[in-house]
This record gives C-alpha cells, structure tokens and sequence, in this order.
C-alpha cells in the first residue's frame, strides 16, 4: 500500500537512521577490509593469515558482533541509497513499492543470513 | 523537451499534477557535481558487493580448510582483483565524502564562531585510522 502522504507521519526517519549508521560503519570498517583481503592478501602484498587464525578470531563473540554489525548496517545503507538512485537517477518513481521491497528486503536476507552463518561458524 | 506529464490518469500519491518539465534520464552526465553525486550513490553497490563477499568468507571458513583455500583461490582470480580494485576505489570515496559530509550535517559553534571544517572532520579520520591500524594488527600478527 502507499505508506506515505505529505501529512502523515512516515517512517522515512527511522530508514535514514540506518542509512547513516550503516554510512559510518561502511566508512570506517570496509576499505581496511576490502584492501585486506580483496587486494593485499591475494597479490601477497601483506602475509595471508592461516586458516586457523581466521577461525580463532572468528569465534570470539566480540568479533562475530563485528562481523555482524559490519555486514547488516551498510546494507540497510546501501538499501537506503540503492533506492534512491533508482528514484532520482534513472526516475523510476512508478515503482515505488517494487524497489522498496527490493531493497529492503535484499538488506534483510543478508542481515538474516550474516547472523546464521556467524552462529554456526 | 517541454511537455505536461499527462499520460497517466490515474490518481496516483503524487496528485495533484503539478506541471513540471521532463527531466533527461541522463541529467547526471552533463555535470561533474552531479556526476559525483551518482558516482557517491553507486558507491552502495561496492559495499553490497564486499558484505557478499563477506557472507562468502565465512560461509567458506565453516566449510573447511580446503574450502576456505579454493576461496582464497578465486580471489587471485584476475576478473575479482579488478572488480575488488573498483570496489575499494568507490568505497574509499564513500568514506572520504562521508568523512567530509559530517562538519556540513553537524555545524559546531565555539564562542560565537564556526569551527573551521576540515577541524570537525578530523577526529573522523583519526578514528578511521586508529580502526583500520587495529584491524590490520588484529589479522596480521602471528598468534
């Protein structure tokens, strides 16, 4: 349904709140991480941890809250922005609902799926 | 290309029909600040892309040494090397606008006076610096 109108209230602010911690969050933690193991590990810039490290690192909790956090927020940011590049750049404003529930619901299959594979890892 | 938006009749949320002026799809082309609004925009598919690659990671790691190598393997790939290339270079320039965007969402005042910008933006790139130096350390140091 069309959730929005000029007088009622929407949830447009609760969406641009995940939108900007998920931009800080992809700021901050994403280049080290795309620069590691995107770039320097596999042209062996930098040493390739082991496999046994990965696995220590990765099963401290504080960590797996790491990962977590650094997988779900930039969704939601680039679900936020994805959207309204589809909006503004190519003006697609007919499907409102489409997009939104593209986006949206990409973000949260991943978010979902992040948590499932952290817990069992 | 001057023309009322008529062809839909039906009421849709965005009635009443003001008149307005078609706007090109390619509107972002002609100029660089708009260009680089785009370009900031796209910059949402890097990160889409390094959180898959991410999901990748982890769901090769619970697999297995072995299948944890043969991800490791494809990474070495020419095909991902360029597309990581890309990725990081967007995702750098995600990070710089943001970092930059901060003092504009948030003026701060002292004494009756601005705070110079690049001051506000600061703290961002130290604490950017500090995470990224702890991430490295984190994954580099021999246990």
């Amino acid at each position: 349904m069309i959730e929005q109108s000029t007088t009622k209230p929407s949830n447009e602010a609760f969406f641009w709140l995940l939108f900007s911690a998920g931009g800080v969050v992809a700021a901050i933690l994403i280049p080290i991480q795309l620069f590691l193991f995107g770039l320097a590990f596999p042209l062996g810039w930098l040493p390739q941890p082991s496999y046994e490290h990965l696995m220590t690192l990765v099963r401290s909790p504080l960590v797996r809250l790491y990962l977590f956090v650094m997988c779900a927020l930039p969704l939601f940011h680039c679900a936020h922005r994805f959207r309204f590049t589809l909006y503004d750049g190519l003006q697609v404003k007919h499907l409102n609902e489409v997009i939104f529930a593209f986006c949206y619901g990409g973000a949260l299959l991943g978010t979902v799926l992040a948590g499932y594979l952290l817990w069992r890892i | 290309m001057t023309e009322t938006i008529t062809d839909q009749a039906a009421r849709t949320e965005f009635h009443p029909r003001w008149y307005r002026e078609r706007v090109s799809t390619w509107w972002w082309l002609g100029e660089w600040h708009y260009l680089k609004f785009i370009l900031r925009e796209l910059s949402s598919i890097s990160v889409a892309w390094f959180v898959g690659l991410t999901l990748f990671q982890l769901r090769a790691l619970s697999h297995g040494p072995e299948t944890y190598a043969r991800f490791t393997d494809r990474l070495q790939s020419p095909v991902m090397l360029a597309l990581n290339a890309i990725a990081f270079c967007f995702v750098l320039f995600h990070a710089i606008t943001w970092f930059n965007l901060a003092p504009r969402a948030m003026p701060v005042r002292m004494g009756g006076k601005r705070v110079p910008e690049f001051l506000v933006a600061a703290p961002n790139y130290a604490l950017w610096i500090v995470v990224s130096a702890f991430v490295g350390w984190l994954l580099l140091r021999t246990p």
